[in-house]
């Protein structure tokens, strides 16, 4: 869940060829279409691994981060596996946590706690949870499968020199924070540009932004900063990635629960 | 020791073709007692200090790797308690579907919290805690392969570790001290026999269990009264041989994670079942905060003759609380209450981050209504306790 920070992979909607085959098309279809088609572009990524930067920030400005090694293995027909491994603080440094993410169905969900050795398999309905005590929620960074909401194309506008598809989401999944999000992605190649999260109560929450998009093997584009801005209670939250790496060779046997005690 | 972990030091220093992992921590524990003791000389308070460096060195694209983790703890009260300890130092080979680890390590086995009886591996020790969470370093060849139909693990555990316990000063003992340098065993090759183990695990969807089996030295010690070398009362420990199953089974069914561990052991005194089975129902986001209540139920019963375990006939219920803020704090508030005998135990544990890099804990443990009859517990019945770490990480 934690997996594969979601967001830019939904980002990368869109299928170019899309307006010119418009007919009849309702703002639903045409959302959906756009959510497929960013699934499509990242598709085949097999594998990846990054590193990740986390940094909490309160409304008096004080700092407090983490850093997370992430490693995700593509699933064709279900959502990706994924690794997170806990490098800071040095309190947690050798947690680490496997995620089997799956469409509407809960997530499987593994925790290695290195202090007694101890595997454990946890509750994953978390998903509205801060993730380490951080603004983004695990719903925020777990893997984008596309029937995990519905879709509706808002409308098209400029994002900063981009020309963007905004869409609204309405999650799917039982228990997310959110009644709907507003997402921006790019017409170029689906990358994820902002997102604005509305609480349950209909209410303006979170804003994330993405950007120093960078390209992998000449097509896949992972963002090198995301920042969560938490407009009702003045925090927020960067992640700074980097180490990217695609196709590293990762197997089915580097995603199981028994390897969990080794994951480094 | 302090000569070994400069030995370990260089071995793996030496080997840096890749970066040299090197953590760990140091801590400060206040522990204060708040009734007065039931045995002389028993202390009233006490200031200690440990010391848990790690070193971790990989090479072969990480399929090699070697892993050192040394314990040390000063207690200028508990000549017991004052204690080194290799908790890890091992070679983890990684081939394809196969692994190896060679050399000291620790095993968790098991799902419940209350207490953990599947898990049999590693020796308690005892004068760190009696959660049996805090284990000595097992000598052992430990080969694990990954299949489709599941995991299989084989152990040969080469070398038995007897318990810790307190020294006459010490709280949380029996009414006599035992004296280990008279430990006997069953077996003739005594400390040096070779225990073996084999472990089944599988994951079906939303359950996972294991099938264990352990064949060897008994952990649990059981005791005689004897004489010391001065003419002093003593307890004498003795290790039995003894063959265990084992069965443990997590299922999550909803917002339900069902628990069960059940073991049958034999040995030539006696022999018999004992289980330990509940549920965890966690409430998310409690009262629109962002704190998570984990509420555990379990409840653990063995058809013992011999009334030896504490877990007899015994109900747990307990409540974890995650705060989900920057510093992670936790408490977790259980108590244990024997259905027979009403003796209740009652444990609080909390912990915070403070900024990056230190980490404060706490532990309340107090003992109530204890029955007269209840042996292990009633030589603990005064001391109750409240316990501070400060710990600093690396």
């Amino acid at each position: 869940m934690l997996s594969k920070y979601s967001i830019k992979k939904v980002l990368m909607v869109i299928l170019l060829g899309m307006p010119l085959v418009v007919m009849a098309q309702t703002a639903e279809q045409k959302g959906l279409q756009i959510a497929k088609d960013a699934k499509a572009y990242d598709a085949g990524f097999v594998d990846f691994t990054a590193n990740m930067l986390m940094t909490l920030m309160n409304k008096k400005g004080d700092t407090s981060s983490r850093e997370i090694r992430i490693k995700t293995l593509e699933v064709t027909g279900d959502g990706d596996k994924s690794m997170s491994i806990f490098d800071q603080p040095a309190d947690v440094k050798g947690t680490a946590m496997l995620t089997y993410s799956h469409g509407l169905e809960p997530d499987d969900q593994w925790l290695y706690l290195p202090a007694i050795k101890r595997v454990k398999r946890i509750s994953s309905r978390n998903k509205s949870g801060p993730f380490m005590g951080s603004e983004f929620a695990f719903e925020d960074l777990g893997s984008q499968e596309i029937e995990k909401y519905s879709y509706k194309l808002l409308r098209e506008e400029a994002c900063g020199e981009m020309q963007c598809y905004v869409l609204e989401r309405v999650p799917a999944y039982q228990y997310s924070g959110y009644k709907r999000q507003h997402v921006w992605i790019d017409k170029q190649a689906y990358r994820l540009i902002k997102a604005d999260f509305y609480d349950r109560k209909d209410e303006m929450l979170k804003t994330l932004t993405s950007e120093d998009y960078q390209q992998s093997l000449g097509h896949y584009w992972r963002p090198g900063k995301m920042q969560m801005v938490n407009h009702q209670n003045g925090k927020s939250t960067t992640l700074i990635w980097s180490n990217y790496a695609f196709k590293t060779g990762l197997s089915e046997n580097d995603f199981k629960s028994q390897t969990l005690k080794r994951a480094r | 020791m302090q000569r070994l972990f400069f030995f370990c030091l260089l071995i793996v220093t030496s080997l840096s073709a890749q970066a040299l992992d090197y953590s760990g921590n140091v801590a400060a524990e206040l522990i204060v007692f708040t009734q007065s003791a039931q045995f002389d000389q028993q202390m009233d308070d006490n200031l200690t200090l440990s010391f848990k460096p790690k070193l971790r060195q990989s090479w072969n694209e990480g399929n090699d790797e070697l892993s050192v983790e040394l314990f040390f703890r000063g207690d200028n009260q508990d000549d017991e308690r004052q204690h080194a300890d290799i908790r890890e130092f091992k070679w983890l080979h990684v081939s394809g579907n196969d692994e190896w680890r060679v050399g000291i390590d620790s095993v968790f086995w098991g799902v419940t919290e209350s207490q953990h009886l599947v898990d049999v591996i590693n020796q308690i020790d005892l004068v760190e805690g009696i959660d049996g969470e805090d284990k000595l370093g097992q000598p052992m060849i430990h080969y694990t392969t990954i299949q489709d139909w599941g995991v299989l693990h084989a152990f040969v555990l080469t070398g038995f570790r007897e318990a810790t316990f307190h020294a006459e000063q010490g709280r949380l003992r029996f009414p006599l001290v035992v004296d280990t340098s008279q430990t006997t065993y069953e077996s003739s090759d005594e400390e040096s026999h070779i225990d073996y183990a084999l472990r089944f695990e599988r994951n079906l969807g939303d359950t996972d269990f294991a099938l264990s089996w352990f064949d060897g030295t008994n952990r649990d010690a059981s005791f005689s009264v004897g004489f010391d070398q001065d003419g002093q009362t003593v307890l004498i420990p003795f290790y039995q041989q003894i063959t265990q199953f084992g069965l443990d089974l997590q299922s999550i069914i909803g917002d339900w994670i069902w628990k069960l561990e059940m073991i049958h052991r034999n040995s030539e005194a006696d022999s018999f079942t004992a289980a330990t089975g509940g549920f965890e129902y966690t409430f998310y986001g409690i009262a629109g905060s962002a704190i998570d209540l984990g509420t555990l139920v379990e409840y653990s019963w063995e058809d013992r003759a011999v009334d030896a375990g504490v877990f007899d006939n015994d109900l747990f219920a307990g409540a974890r609380f995650a705060f989900n803020d920057v510093q992670s704090t936790e408490v977790l508030a259980g108590f244990i209450v024997d259905i027979d005998k009403q003796s209740q135990s009652i444990r609080v544990e909390a912990s915070r981050r403070l900024g990056e890099s230190w980490k404060l804990s706490g532990e309340l443990q107090l003992f109530n209504n204890i029955d007269e009859e209840d042996l292990p517990l009633q030589a603990f019945k005064r001391d109750d306790y409240l316990l501070l770490e400060l710990a600093r990480y690396f």
